[in-house]
């Protein structure tokens, strides 16, 4: 059953129509990846989902509520049963990696100081960041900060989380790890997640369903193994692509729309 | 020809339409949320210290400076007419009246004005403002409102001070080195500067202070996605803060007087 529905999502942004009647179901309790083209509206689509952006036509229903319609009040009650894993993490600046993870507890939760040390210092354990807490987002690697954004993000027991290509920027040893660390919290903390990113075929082997975003609409979704089966020439093209890495001169769809776009 | 000249100057006009539209409402957004609960003393306090004590030094420096400046002025221009005795009072009032708020305000928007945008740019180009409203905090009300709330309470203070050592400034020339008598510097002062005198100073200064976190914080708030939206947007908050302060400044003097 779908806890999140996009009905027909158009979104315009600088003059480029982004989404054009984009339509997708994602499913409860699984974690669901949008794989696309780098600038091609999948961060976008992300942001529709929690209400970040309005989309100009068309339905985002969370559990059957249209997020699109409500005021800013309703809408930070449907936005406390998510939690989001931007892609350069969002730390704040000017607290401690603790106050960080501490921040949603104590703004939102009614625990004393004590119960919300303990959460936190839980939940960094959790993401190896036990001796990370007094330190400032500043003085952490890429990868740490993102552990620190998953803490953040997973603290209050989010029912949905959302991940901003969370493996961006860092290396494929460190990617897996964040990958595993997000299959592993999903399994244990039993949340719907929905993942944008461009790692194939690393995303796989970890999602329950995968999506392709292109040209503003969803042309191709279903289990991995279905989606690798795809007859759909483009979605073919880029997960083969993504798998031999770039290529140099091939007569791909891609290569046909780059050389049509430039002339 | 002239079609193209009327079109631009129409799509001009409507961009700064819009843009003042939008102004006004992230103003009543922002007041809006000052009045809701929960409310940020913490963050409010964080603001006062910023906006206010660290901008202390500079307001003390310029405040002597301008109060000195203005007495070898004052006491060469009321020499020529044989009443230097009334320094006291033309020091007085040119600073609790005009430069006081005016200086006062203008080192605060180019001190604290610029940081308040580069802060929130910043924030909004790292996603932390989107983070926020995932956590469901508005950022309005974190962020936002305690700046502006700050501001609006600090700037009398910091003009009262910027008065304070102006006159002094003032003094300090007058009396100690061109040798007008200590006691016709206080006496003239006294007379001459009323309450309504005092009031206005304040009451530019409370809303120099609005006018400052407003633009500040309004201009961060929409910065472009960009390192360089960052500096477009300080530069334009600090342009834009100044001028504001100058003719808002021209109207409140007219409707004082």
């Amino acid at each position: 059953m779908a806890v999140i529905r996009l009905v027909g999502v158009h979104k315009t942004l600088g003059g480029q129509e982004v989404l054009q009647g984009l339509t997708l179901d994602i499913p409860r309790g699984k974690l669901t990846t949008v794989i696309g083209k780098s600038g091609g509206g999948k961060s976008v689509l992300l942001k529709h989902v929690i209400g970040l952006l309005k989309p100009e036509s068309g339905q985002v229903l969370v559990d059957d509520v249209d997020i699109t319609r409500l005021g800013s009040r309703e809408l930070n009650d449907v936005r406390k049963k998510f939690a989001m894993l931007f892609q350069g993490s969002a730390l704040f600046d000017s607290l401690s990696v603790f106050d960080n993870v501490a921040f949603p507890l104590r703004e939102k939760s009614t625990l004393s100081e004590a119960e919300i040390k303990d959460k936190v210092l839980g939940m960094l354990n959790e993401v190896g960041l036990s001796e990370m807490g007094h330190k400032f987002p500043s003085e952490l690697s890429g990868g740490m900060r993102k552990r620190a954004g998953l803490a953040r993000a997973l603290v209050m027991g989010p029912e949905i989380m959302l991940f901003d290509e969370p493996t961006t920027g860092l290396d494929p040893m460190l990617a897996r790890t964040i990958h595993e660390l997000i299959v592993d919290t999903q399994k244990r903390f039993g949340f719907t997640g929905v993942m944008v990113s461009h790692e194939i075929p690393e995303v796989f082997g970890i999602s329950d369903y995968v999506a392709m975003l292109l040209d503003g609409v969803i042309v191709a979704m279903g289990t991995p193994k279905e989606f690798q089966a795809t007859q759909h020439p483009v979605v073919r093209e880029f997960i083969s692509v993504g798998r031999r890495g770039p290529k140099t001169a091939h007569e791909g769809p891609f290569r046909r729309r780059s050389e049509h776009e430039g002339r | 020809m002239v079609t193209t000249v009327v079109s631009g100057v129409g799509r001009r006009s409507l961009r700064i339409v819009g843009e003042m539209g939008r102004m006004m409402i992230f103003l009543i957004s922002t007041v809006s949320w000052m009045a809701r609960p929960p409310f940020r003393v913490m963050q409010l306090l964080k603001q006062i210290h910023f906006i206010g004590v660290k901008s202390l030094f500079v307001i003390v420096l310029t405040g002597i400076f301008t109060g000195m400046v203005l007495g070898l002025q004052g006491y060469y221009s009321l020499r020529k007419f044989g009443a230097e005795g009334l320094l006291g009072s033309a020091v007085a009032l040119s600073i609790i009246r005009e430069l006081g708020p005016v200086l006062s305000a203008l080192m605060v928007t180019g001190r604290a004005g610029s940081a308040m945008t580069a802060e929130i740019g910043i924030m909004r180009i790292t996603e932390q403002i989107d983070a926020l409203d995932t956590m469901a905090v508005s950022p309005m009300q974190y962020l936002i409102a305690p700046k502006v709330l700050a501001s609006v309470l600090v700037m009398p203070l910091l003009c009262s001070i910027f008065d304070l050592i102006g006159i002094y400034g003032g003094y300090l020339v007058g009396v100690n080195l061109l040798g007008v008598s200590s006691g016709a510097y206080i006496s003239s002062m006294e007379s001459s500067v009323e309450w309504e005198d005092v009031y206005g100073g304040f009451l530019k200064a409370v809303s120099f202070g609005l006018i400052i976190s407003w633009v500040c914080t309004y201009k961060g708030y929409h910065t472009t996605m960009s390192a360089e939206g960052v500096g477009t947007a300080t530069t334009e908050a600090v342009v834009l803060s100044s001028v504001l302060i100058l003719v808002w400044d021209y109207f409140l003097t007219s409707v004082l007087m």
